[in-house]
């Protein structure tokens, strides 16, 4: 509540910052002789306005990230906290509540101390806020004025606020890459905890799975930490069965919207096609269980394999390559539709047929799309999980029969991290190295997919 | 208004004739009526100020215009004395017969040595290795690129200058030894020394291929080609001999379109 009413402030204080100086600019604009300032009166407006709202703004963000400890240390600085109990879960839960009656989320307490610590609470609350709200205004008030004490009739406010404008935009992409390398850097710290009990050698080429969350934390089995056959069933499942359907349906999709499709089809088929991508991998969860692994089973009982599987890398791997469709063929598309149509008219007046001409002139030329788009649906099927644990098991199974259950990267970090063990034990950290594998493989697809698009951009410029 | 046809011009064996041809796209008429006929012996130059249907009326002369759902043509024209339009013609056939250069260069993004055998390995002209060589080599010498590019044959045809590559199309159309060559604007994208060596190059290959030339430059026109039709509007107002349509023509547009009124 308090940020928000802060922050409302904030913008308030801005905007009657904005209107001043945009005022004063006019004043300058009116005595200047030749009527002309070196900025728009705007943009000595919007500089005067950025300078009491980023300010503010991140005063704010430090504020409520600190208050909440103020209040509770000013409470049990009280007279009221002295008889709480000294540590822990009680101790918390009593202040909870006298937190929650103080705010008015909840409306008595249970526990009778609490209810002392209700009135400390709520001046300390007040105190707090008022504090925040003096220290927002004085904060706004300082940076406005040093802002608009700078306005001049030749101030280059417009250099400034274009030179805001861009920090604003170079924080705002900062974020992206500093998500990823906190990721990183959690999974890194997780995965060395777990190294230091298995061997790295063990975990990467080890060829039996069974962690047992119940043995004992100390001194694990390398043994049974064996991933080899959980990256075996993950590339055999998404990067070879399910690759094996989706490569060339979606070429073939790509290849007949962009070249032969009446412009009305294409209106239909390629927004149908799009929505195929949206569909929440758990429905393939289901068709892949209820229809196509039962059939598969069926098909194998027919043509006389003795008891097989009803769970199978063949029905996830086809689900899967069904839900990848989408991605291969829609960057196939952009990418053939990017290639020059001076290309296709070279080749067609050469006399070649309409299929000699994008077998041997767009596809080539398209190529580099292509295989970034083969590359990225590659990544995103290695880390798809619903599929696996609905069609494929968690049974890790090192087989190169199809018809096998088996499982994935993904599917055991699911079953390690929902497992019985304790968060530090190794059956449990084992997740973390998974995933830092699995982030560490997608990562170097994202990239090689890159750099080839890259290296091959300007082939036909 | 009915196109005037110098009456000085020899009657030569057309290899080409189009007669009353119309191209509409959609219902807009783009060419009206045009009749030509198009001799082995000469180049042709087509001019007129943009928009006036010329390069419209050249991509019909080996059905490029088929690539455009919306057009349609009507008329006949004739190759050897075969209509084009024919559903017994195969475009593949034709094509192969009529080449065309563009514009804007556009070689494959393929080794140079691919660009050049790609027609002829299409067509099935070669029986070997060797022999599709010696296609490669004959065609880029014709195309006066050999001296130049004989060490690098497996680069990227992408990777020459706007003029190699200019001539590098000219060599990929000669490869399959058409009858007709058609260059829509070849030298609109070249600075004024790859225009003379694609000029140079049309001399010399003039009398062996029927050679029709659509250009926005007049002087590259009388440079170039002894006969020329001027199209206007979508119709041809006037053909006759290179030399006669710019010191002599018989249309009045004609003389204010050389003359710089518009254009």
């Amino acid at each position: 509540m308090s940020p928000i009413i802060l922050l409302l402030l904030a913008l308030g204080l801005g905007l009657a910052g904005w209107l001043a100086a945009r005022a004063r600019a006019w004043a300058f604009r009116r005595e200047s002789p030749d009527g002309r300032l070196s900025s728009l009166p705007t943009y000595h407006a919007w500089y005067v306005a950025l300078w009491i709202v980023i300010p503010v703004a991140l005063f704010i963000v430090v504020w409520s990230a600190i208050a909440p400890g103020l209040v509770t240390q000013s409470v049990l600085a009280s007279p009221a906290a002295a008889d709480l109990p000294a540590f822990g879960f009680q101790r918390q839960t009593i202040l909870n509540e006298a937190r929650a009656v103080a705010t008015g989320a909840a409306r008595a307490v249970f526990n009778p101390q609490a209810q002392e610590l209700v009135e400390p609470y709520r001046d300390a609350l007040s105190r707090f806020n008022l504090i925040g709200i003096a220290v927002t205004v004085l904060i706004a008030f300082v940076g406005g004025t040093w802002a608009f004490l700078r306005l001049k009739p030749d101030f280059a406010a417009r250099n400034r606020v274009e030179r805001i404008v861009m920090a604003i935009l170079l924080a705002a992409s900062l974020v992206a890459i500093l998500t990823t390398i906190g990721i990183l850097a959690s999974l890194v710290f997780e995965t060395v905890r777990f190294f230091g009990m298995v061997s790295p050698i063990d975990f990467l080429f080890g060829t039996f799975w069974g962690p047992d969350p119940m043995s004992s934390a100390d001194n694990p089995d390398g043994s049974r930490y064996g991933a080899i056959p959980l990256f075996w069933g993950t590339i055999f499942i998404g990067a070879i069965i399910a690759m094996i359907v989706a490569i060339p349906l979606g070429m073939m999709s790509a290849i007949y919207l962009t070249q032969y499709a009446d412009p009305k089809v294409r209106a239909w088929v390629k927004p149908a096609l799009e929505i195929l991508a949206g569909v929440p991998t758990v429905v393939y969860g289901y068709f892949a269980a209820l229809t196509i692994a039962p059939a598969i089973r069926d098909l194998a009982l027919q043509a006389g394999v003795s008891n097989p599987s009803s769970e199978s890398a063949l029905a996830a791997g086809l689900v899967m390559g069904v839900m990848i469709i989408p991605f291969v063929s829609s960057m196939a598309d952009d990418s053939i539709a990017a290639v020059p149509g001076a290309m296709r008219d070279g080749s067609l007046a050469m006399g070649a047929t309409q299929s000699e001409t994008i077998k041997k002139v767009m596809i080539p030329a398209a190529l580099p799309g292509i295989v970034a788009g083969v590359m990225l649906a590659v990544s995103r099927a290695i880390g798809e999980t619903m599929i696996v644990v609905m069609a494929a098991s968690t049974a890790a199974n090192l087989s190169a029969n199809p018809l096998e259950a088996m499982t994935t990267v993904t599917v055991q970090i699911v079953a390690m991290l929902t497992g019985e063990g304790s968060f530090d034990h190794p059956a449990t950290l084992s997740a973390f190295a998974l995933g830092f594998v699995l982030f560490m493989v997608t990562l170097a697809l994202n990239f090689i997919a890159l750099r080839v698009v890259k290296r091959f951009r300007e082939a036909y410029e | 208004m009915v196109t005037v046809v110098h009456d000085n011009i020899e009657q030569t064996e057309a290899k080409m004739s189009a007669r009353d041809v119309s191209v509409f796209y959609g219902s807009k008429k783009a060419i009206d009526e045009v009749s030509i006929d198009i001799p082995t012996e000469y180049v042709t130059a087509f001019i007129g100020p943009s928009g006036c249907g010329k390069s419209t009326f050249l991509r019909t002369l080996n059905r490029m215009n088929d690539t455009i759902p919306s057009a349609r043509v009507e008329g006949d024209i004739t190759l050897d004395g075969q209509d084009i339009y024919s559903p017994k013609l195969d475009v593949v056939q034709l094509r192969a017969r009529v080449g065309m250069v563009f514009q804007k260069p556009n070689p494959f993004p393929k080794s140079i040595y691919d660009n050049i055998a790609y027609g002829p390995k299409i067509h099935g002209l070669a029986e070997g290795k060797d022999q599709l060589d010696d296609i490669v080599e004959k065609s880029l010498k014709r195309a006066g690129l050999w001296e130049e590019v004989k060490d690098r044959l497996q680069d990227s045809g992408t990777a020459l200058s706007g003029g190699q590559q200019q001539r590098l199309c000219i060599a990929r159309a000669i490869a399959v030894d058409p009858e007709v060559i058609l260059m829509d604007e070849p030298c609109s994208a070249l600075d004024p020394i790859a225009t003379a060596k694609i000029e140079e190059l049309i001399a010399e290959l003039s009398g062996r291929f029927a050679i029709v030339i659509v250009t926005h430059s007049m002087q590259q026109a009388a440079r170039v080609s002894q006969r020329t039709a001027f199209f206007h509007l979508g119709k041809m107002v006037e053909y006759g001999r290179t030399s006669d349509i710019f010191t002599n023509p018989h249309e009045k547009r004609t003389q204010d379109y050389i003359t710089g009124r518009y254009g």
